[in-house]
C-alpha cells in the first residue's frame, strides 16, 4: 500500500471514530425510543382499545354541515378552522377558535361519530401519555424545532460515520472472507469482527433510516412552506374573505370530484390552517400504493362552491412525505414492521459493540502509557 | 476464516454490494406496490437478517 493511501485511511477511521463518538449517545437514545414507535399503532390499540359501537341500520347520518352548526353552537363566537377525517375510523375531529389564524392551543376541539352525528371519544387519546413522552423524546427532545435540527445534525453525523465505515472496511477484510467472526482470538477481535459483519448487512436499512430521518426533522418548515405556499397561491384568485359561506357538504363532494379517489384527511375553513382567506381547502391521500403516501389538494371557492383548482405538493414536501415510511417502516404490514425493529436492535449492538471497541482501545494505549511512564521513572 | 490471499476491492464488496442491492429492493417493493411485493420486502430484508444471523452465530473454525 502506497503512503498516501495509507494516510487517507487514517483520515477516514478519523473521521468514523469522530462522527460515531459525537453521535453514537443520541443514536442509542432514537434505537431504543424508536423500537416501541414501530409498533406505535398497535400498542396504542392495546393500551387504549377503542371499540367502534355499533349503530342500527337505517340511522340517517348526519350532513358534515350539521355537524358544523354543533361544534359552532358550542362556542359562540367562534369560526369553524378545520375538520380532520380520522383513520380507520368513522369519526371526524373540528375544531374551531375565535379567529381563524388562532394557535391550536387556544382552539376548541371536538370529536363527532359520522354515523350519529352525537359526540364520540373514538378520536380521544389514541396515543396514552407513555408513547406521547417516547415520541416527543424521539423527534425533538422536547425542545421544538431546536431539538429536532439537532437531532437531524446527529442524523448526518451518522451518515458521514456509515460512509467512512465502508470506506475503512475494506483494510480490515483484505484477508478475511467475508462473515468471518474470530472468536478464537480475544474479546476485541470477536467484537471488532461482528461490529463490521453487522455493519456491512444493514448498511443500506442504516443510510436509508438515517438520510429519511434527517430529513423527517424539517417537517415543520417544510409545513410551514406548503402553508405560505397555498396562501400565496390563493391570493391570485382574489384574496377576499367569503361574505357567506357555503355548504361544506357540498363542497367536499366537488372536491372529491377533483381529487385522487383515496382517503380524505382534512378540510380546512378560509384563512385558517392551510387554506387561502378565499378558500376552503380539502386534503387527500391517492390510492395507489405511492400516492397513497401523498397529499392532494383541492381548493373549492368558499362563497360559490365551485372549484378553484387542485394543488400537488411541491417536490420538497413530497420528499419529505415520502421518507415518513422510509423512516418509521410502516409501509408494509406488520412482518415488515418485525422486520424494522429487528434492523433496530442490530443497530444497537453496531453502535455498542463501536463503542466497546473505542473504550477497549483507549484503555489498552493508556495502560502501555502508564507502563512507559513507569519504565521511565523507574 | 482467513483467507491467506490478499483480496481486491472487488472481492471484499462483492458481497455487501449484492446484500446492499437486496436491501434496496426489499426497502422500495413494499413502497410501490401491495401484498406480493409488501412480501418481497419481508423476504428480502428478512434474508438480509439471516445472513446477518447465519454468521454471527456459526461456529468460527480455525484455518491456518
Amino acid at each position: 500500500m502506497q503512503a498516501n493511501q495509507v494516510h487517507r485511511l487514517r483520515v477516514w477511521s478519523v473521521v468514523h471514530k469522530w462522527t460515531s463518538l459525537i453521535a453514537t449517545l443520541f443514536l442509542l437514545m432514537l434505537c431504543i425510543t424508536g423500537l416501541p414507535l414501530v409498533f406505535d399503532d398497535e400498542i396504542s390499540d392495546w393500551l387504549n382499545p377503542t371499540v367502534i359501537a355499533e349503530v342500527p341500520a337505517g340511522t340517517p347520518a348526519p350532513t358534515l354541515d350539521a355537524i358544523v352548526a354543533t361544534a359552532l353552537a358550542k362556542h359562540p363566537g367562534d369560526v369553524m378552522t378545520s375538520l380532520g377525517f380520522v383513520k380507520d375510523r368513522p369519526a371526524v375531529v373540528t375544531h374551531s377558535a375565535a379567529t381563524p389564524r388562532a394557535p391550536l392551543s387556544q382552539s376548541h376541539r371536538g370529536s363527532y361519530d359520522l354515523r350519529t352525528g352525537k359526540p364520540t371519544d373514538l378520536q380521544a387519546q389514541r396515543r396514552g401519555p407513555v408513547m406521547t413522552f417516547i415520541r416527543e423524546l424521539h423527534t425533538d427532545m422536547f425542545l421544538g424545532l431546536a431539538g429536532a435540527l439537532f437531532l437531524g445534525a446527529m442524523a448526518l453525523m451518522l451518515i458521514v460515520a456509515i460512509v467512512s465505515g465502508i470506506v475503512i472496511y475494506a483494510p480490515f477484510m483484505h484477508r478475511l472472507a467475508f462473515g468471518t467472526v474470530r472468536k478464537y482470538r480475544s474479546a476485541r477481535t470477536t467484537w471488532l469482527d461482528l461490529h463490521n459483519l453487522l455493519g456491512i448487512v444493514t448498511v443500506a436499512w442504516l443510510l436509508a433510516v438515517s438520510i429519511t430521518g434527517a430529513i423527517n426533522t424539517l417537517h415543520d418548515p417544510v409545513a410551514d412552506a406548503v402553508r405560505a405556499d397555498i396562501f400565496r397561491m390563493g391570493k391570485a384568485y382574489g384574496g377576499s374573505a367569503p361574505k357567506q359561506l357555503t355548504s361544506v357538504d357540498a363542497a367536499l363532494a366537488t372536491a372529491k370530484n377533483a381529487l385522487p379517489d383515496g382517503k380524505l384527511v382534512s378540510f380546512f375553513f378560509p384563512g385558517a390552517g392551510f387554506s387561502t382567506p378565499h378558500h376552503y381547502a380539502i386534503f387527500a391521500r391517492g390510492n395507489q400504493p405511492i400516492t397513497s403516501q401523498l397529499f392532494y389538494a383541492a381548493l373549492v371557492d368558499a362563497e360559490t362552491g365551485e372549484l378553484t383548482r387542485t394543488y400537488e405538493m411541491p417536490w420538497y414536501a413530497k420528499a419529505l412525505l415520502l421518507s415518513q415510511p422510509l423512516h418509521f417502516g410502516d409501509y408494509g404490514g406488520l412482518p415488515l414492521k418485525i422486520v424494522w425493529a429487528l434492523f433496530d436492535l442490530v443497530t444497537i449492538v453496531v453502535l455498542g459493540s463501536g463503542l466497546y471497541l473505542w473504550i477497549a482501545k483507549w484503555r489498552r494505549a493508556r495502560k502501555s502509557r502508564i507502563a512507559i511512564d513507569a519504565v521511565q521513572a523507574a | 476464516m482467513t483467507s491467506p490471499a490478499r483480496q481486491s476491492l472487488w472481492q471484499i464488496f462483492a458481497v455487501p454490494l449484492l446484500l446492499a442491492l437486496l436491501s434496496i429492493a426489499g426497502l422500495a417493493s413494499a413502497l410501490f406496490g401491495d401484498d406480493l411485493w409488501d412480501a418481497v420486502s419481508w423476504l428480502t430484508l428478512g434474508a438480509l437478517l439471516l445472513v446477518a444471523g447465519y454468521f454471527a452465530f456459526r461456529r468460527s473454525r480455525r484455518m491456518g
